[in-house]
């Protein structure tokens, strides 16, 4: 960090209430955003010798404001209106006024804003480049650099977001009720799909890609302070954490991925498993359970109990039967055909998986799954098959590398037999 | 004389840090635990996890217990526990005889701990 590092981390935290609030005035997503980085100059100009402003968001939005205002009426020449050159000159009262004004609409503007980048007509890689610029402020090459593009593909990308959700017709007034929980899903959703791109990574890309991660959990939080009574959000606040807890363990030091139940679990990152944990028990006494937080209770016991042995299968089994019935997909049951595995035996988790042959056929762990369940019955030719077919399948070198070595295994045993 | 030393800062701003931002931080204050510690000056040392995670339970009345952490300025910080539990329920049961031994209109805010070094009193 500079010496005036405070201020870039002052800048970072208050942008998504300034930037929330600049939109709700500019309706523009262009304007807004110029607006907020006039304002940033202007702090990283006066702050150094000011100090911190008391509150660094309303400070941002007054002088954001002004500053919008002004480049507004110099490209479409509007007469200048005296309210707005009353507030020009920024005091501590302005700033406590901003702050009246701002407080109430505080929630729905930081929603609006999130949602503007999450909108459900974006394609999911839009909404996370979108969310990553402009909510997290996060720079062009750093979103290409995570999402292994060049600098002028992210920017078109980027610029292609904002000119479908300038045509999207957003609403700016306050949502109703149900609006404002449909706004709460879909961004949920979106963060949910950017944690993912970070935490699917490969070791080799893990790295540039952990911002994703990283920022996914930012978001989470912030939804969940301004929906602080939201089981789901909870929820998916408690999932992202205790999955990114693990981090530290999932690749080996050839880049290799280790499977949870060989994971050294002492390097699993203790905070955000402790935060994860109380968030999961927290959201649980709603009693609405949802797909995250059922999803998220499954990370919990992964992660609560000592070692892989000790692993509460048969809980697992039922929480998975939760989610198949909150949220029905051949995944899910191919999940919980693992539990089945662990609690009931291979032949229990083989007839269940059978039933998702033609849903996955076309799926990587379906065929890992099926090769071991096959080997653990001695139906080594049939386990041979289906390896050989999950390594046609693998994304990447260490899916496949995993796979080839399960089949080696299959062969020495074989051998040995 | 023991006392307590309680660390208030702006909760957003904290969670603006990257993570390389938040481990430098946390060097530089455990380079000044270090020094208490071999002067043999140094109690417990926890750092609680975001206040997005905290229940708070009413004492008065029912025994109401909310979500997030303690909002009032009527009240004054007077003491706190540090409790080991299995679950969150655990802890609201605890907090809640504790309401009973002593009723009244104060609350109990529950915070998890995500980092605790639980030495001895000094001295």
């Amino acid at each position: 960090m500079t010496q005036f590092g405070w201020i870039d981390t002052a800048l970072v935290a208050a942008r998504p209430q300034a930037m929330g609030a600049l939109l709700r005035y500019f309706r523009d997503l262009d304007t807004a955003e110029e607006a907020f980085q006039n304002a940033c100059l202007r702090a990283l100009k006066t702050w150094p010798q000011s100090g911190p402003p008391r509150d660094a968001a309303a400070w941002l939005i007054m002088v954001g404001r002004n500053a919008g205002i002004d480049q507004v009426r110099k490209t479409a020449r509007l007469t200048v209106l005296d309210d707005e050159r009353a507030v020009s000159d920024l005091g501590d009262a302005e700033a406590a006024a901003a702050e009246r004004l701002d407080g109430s609409q505080f929630r729905d503007d930081i929603l609006r804003l999130l949602f503007i980048c999450c909108h459900p007509q974006l394609p999911a890689t839009q909404q996370i480049a979108l969310a990553l610029r402009i909510v997290c402020g996060l720079g062009v090459p750093q979103i290409a650099k995570a999402f292994l593009v060049s600098e002028s593909a992210m920017e078109q990308r980027i610029t292609r977001a904002k000119a479908r959700v300038a045509k999207a017709e957003i609403p700016f007034e306050a949502p109703d009720a149900v609006e404002r929980m449909e706004r709460v899903g879909a961004v949920a959703a979106a963060i949910y799909l950017m944690f993912n791109e970070g935490y699917s990574a490969a070791a080799a890309d893990s790295e540039r890609r952990a911002p994703l991660a990283a920022e996914a959990i930012r978001l989470a939080r912030l939804l969940l302070q301004i929906f602080s009574a939201e089981p789901e959000l909870m929820g998916l606040t408690a999932l992202l954490l205790l999955q990114h807890a693990r981090l530290a363990a999932r690749f080996d030091g050839e880049g290799a991925a280790v499977l949870l139940d060989d994971q050294d679990r002492t390097k699993w990152n203790g905070a955000m498993i402790a935060e994860g944990l109380a968030l999961i028990d927290k959201s649980m006494r709603h009693r609405k359970p949802g797909p995250y937080q059922v999803q998220a209770a499954i990370a919990a016991l992964h992660v609560q109990s000592a070692s892989a042995a000790e692993t509460d299968w048969a809980e697992i089994e039922l929480l998975y039967r939760a989610l198949e019935r909150l949220q029905p997909s051949p995944v899910v049951t191919l999940n919980r055909a693992v539990a089945v595995w662990k609690v009931s035996g291979p032949e229990a988790a083989l007839t269940l998986s059978d039933t998702l042959e033609g849903p996955l056929d076309g799926y990587f762990y379906f065929h890992g799954l099926r090769g071991a369940l096959l080997s653990e019955l001695g139906r080594t030719a049939e386990a041979r098959a289906a390896y050989t077919r999950a390594i046609s399948l693998a994304g990447s070198a260490a899916e496949a590398a995993h796979i080839r070595g399960q089949l080696d295994g299959l062969s020495a045993h074989a051998k040995a037999g | 004389m023991l006392y307590a030393i309680l660390c208030y800062d702006d909760e957003t701003k904290v969670r603006a840090w990257s993570a390389a931002q938040d481990a430098a931080v946390m060097e530089k204050l455990g380079a000044v635990q270090e020094k208490l510690e071999r002067k043999n000056k140094l109690g417990p040392v926890a750092r609680l996890v975001p206040t997005t995670a905290a229940v708070t339970l009413r004492k008065s009345g029912e025994a109401v217990v909310l979500d997030g952490p303690f909002a009032e300025t009527k009240e004054q910080l007077l003491g706190f526990y540090v409790i080991e539990a299995d679950s969150m329920n655990e802890v609201l049961e605890i907090a809640k005889e504790l309401g009973a031994a002593n009723p009244g209109v104060g609350a109990y805010e529950i915070r998890a701990l995500k980092f605790f070094n639980g030495r001895g009193a000094p001295g």
